[in-house]
């Protein structure tokens, strides 16, 4: 069988490849944006002193964290034009679908970030006069936003490969367009060996760079 | 300037202070000692209303700490406070640390903060330390640019929370010799320390206290000559005697 693997195909199918890996970049990289944001704020909101917010933070993350992500995406696709009564773009509903599944993982390991800055720098900042909204922002969250980096880095990882999942719906990221260039060329042996080898070596090195920072954090 | 009145604070059930009743005077430098666990840092954090009350009243220049329509950022910018661990910002620089709530409190240039931060600095010492990052200098330093840093919001009145229980012995006296010279500038300051020395040579006053009470509201050359309670006795000889 890999007597006859064909690498010409795999080559001359590069530009079209390459297209399908912008968009999953892009993907990742918005989506990756918009849920660190989204769940930093759910992370305030869960340590928040308001009831009510603690609550709303707690029944999103536990919310999104019992559903499949492909079944997110599928919601957004398919039930939120019924709802809208009009069409949606692939696109943007898949990475509505992504930021807000995604906080739900991000939130949880912002509250660990913030939670790991003593009482004290958040007293120093309210000391000097600074209002809630800017001890977070000078003081508080860069620290626990660079506290946390490996781990954010290492879900950003983890949603550079679920990003494939919108081959569902039809969107030409990497994962789809390999599947098309297989399918048309009857190749699939090639391509899904491509695939794979790509998506291994990026997120491989990827989470090397993650180990190198901490340590250099460590030290 | 400074007004307890009856200050009663509890942890749940557990009662931290017991009807506090005291006041401090315009340039009045006031300290508070006491065994630990006995509410005194609790009190000074009352002060800026870092910590609540539930009962009593505690105003500073005439604006109530407790009170709803307080507008407690506001306040808390005219009061300056120094912590017992420094508390400066690791990811900023020394002159970041002074410059930041000038510029996002009191609306100062970044130019004003900076000419300001710069004099201060140069006032504790440190003139030459202003790009140095928190964990490049010793803690003697770093409780120096953390005073700086509270003088920089030209506070009406500072409070320190211990300021030197977390230094090594070495660099305490640097510390103590800033606070001595604020002092002297006429600053109103209320201490929390257990430098008795210190006490002597520059506070006016005394609060001594124990379990959540006032004890003892003495001028200085008064609690050192004769204190009136066996507690502040009892205090005095186990803490002096070395």
């Amino acid at each position: 069988m890999l007597g006859d693997f064909d690498f010409g195909v795999i080559v001359t199918a590069l530009p079209y490849l390459w297209e399908g890996m912008q968009l999953s970049l892009l993907l990742t990289g918005l989506a990756a944006i918009g849920s660190i944001a989204l769940g930093t704020i759910l992370a305030l909101m869960r340590l928040s002193s308001i009831r009510l917010f603690q609550w709303i933070g707690a029944v999103w993350v536990n919310f999104f964290r019992s559903l499949p992500l492909l079944l997110v995406i599928f919601w957004f696709y398919f039930l939120v034009p019924l709802i809208v009564q009009g069409q949606v773009d692939a696109f943007e509903s898949a990475l509505i679908g992504f930021v807000l599944f995604e906080a739900a993982y991000y939130c949880e390991i912002m509250r660990s970030g913030i939670q790991s800055i003593s009482r004290g720098q958040a007293w120093s900042g309210y000391a000097l006069g600074l209002n809630y909204p800017q001890t977070m922002r000078y003081v508080v969250l860069p620290q626990a936003f660079r506290n946390m980096l490996p781990i954010l880095l290492t879900q950003t990882i983890i949603l550079f490969q679920d990003t494939s999942l919108v081959f569902v719906v039809g969107l030409a990221d990497f994962m789809t367009s390999a599947v098309t260039v297989a399918q048309r060329d009857s190749r699939l042996v090639e391509l899904y060996v491509f695939a794979a080898l790509v998506y291994f070596v990026m997120c491989y090195f990827a989470s090397l760079y993650v180990k190198t920072l901490q340590k250099k954090m460590h030290r | 300037m400074i007004k307890f009145n009856n200050v009663n604070k509890w942890y749940g059930s557990f009662q931290v202070l017991k009807d506090c009743t005291s006041s401090v005077k315009k340039g009045e430098v006031v300290v508070i000692c006491g065994p630990s666990g006995s509410g005194k840092s609790t009190l000074i954090k009352c002060v800026n209303g870092l910590e609540p009350f539930q009962e009593g009243e505690i105003s500073v220049d005439g604006v109530s700490v407790g009170a709803k329509e307080t507008n407690l950022p506001k306040l808390r910018s005219q009061i300056g406070m120094v912590f017992q661990n420094f508390e400066l910002f690791p990811h900023k620089t020394a002159m970041e640390n002074i410059c930041l709530a000038q510029i996002k409190v009191l609306g100062r240039t970044e130019d004003e903060a900076n000419t300001r931060a710069q004099e201060l600095l140069d006032r504790v010492g440190l003139g030459e330390y202003g790009n140095k990052y928190p964990s490049q200098l010793s803690g003697g330093q770093q409780q120096r640019v953390a005073i700086a840093r509270g003088l920089a919001m030209d506070p009406i009145a500072m409070l320190f929370d211990e300021p030197t229980s977390a230094l090594d012995p070495e660099m305490i006296n640097e510390v103590l010799d800033v606070m001595q010279q604020l002092a002297k500038s006429g600053m109103t300051m209320m201490v929390v320390t257990h430098e008795m020395g210190f006490a002597r040579r520059v506070a006016d006053r005394v609060i001594f206290m124990d379990e959540g009470e006032i004890v003892e509201d003495a001028t200085t050359d008064d609690f050192f000559g004769k204190p009136h309670s066996d507690r502040a006795q009892e205090f005095l000889s186990k803490i002096l005697e070395h």
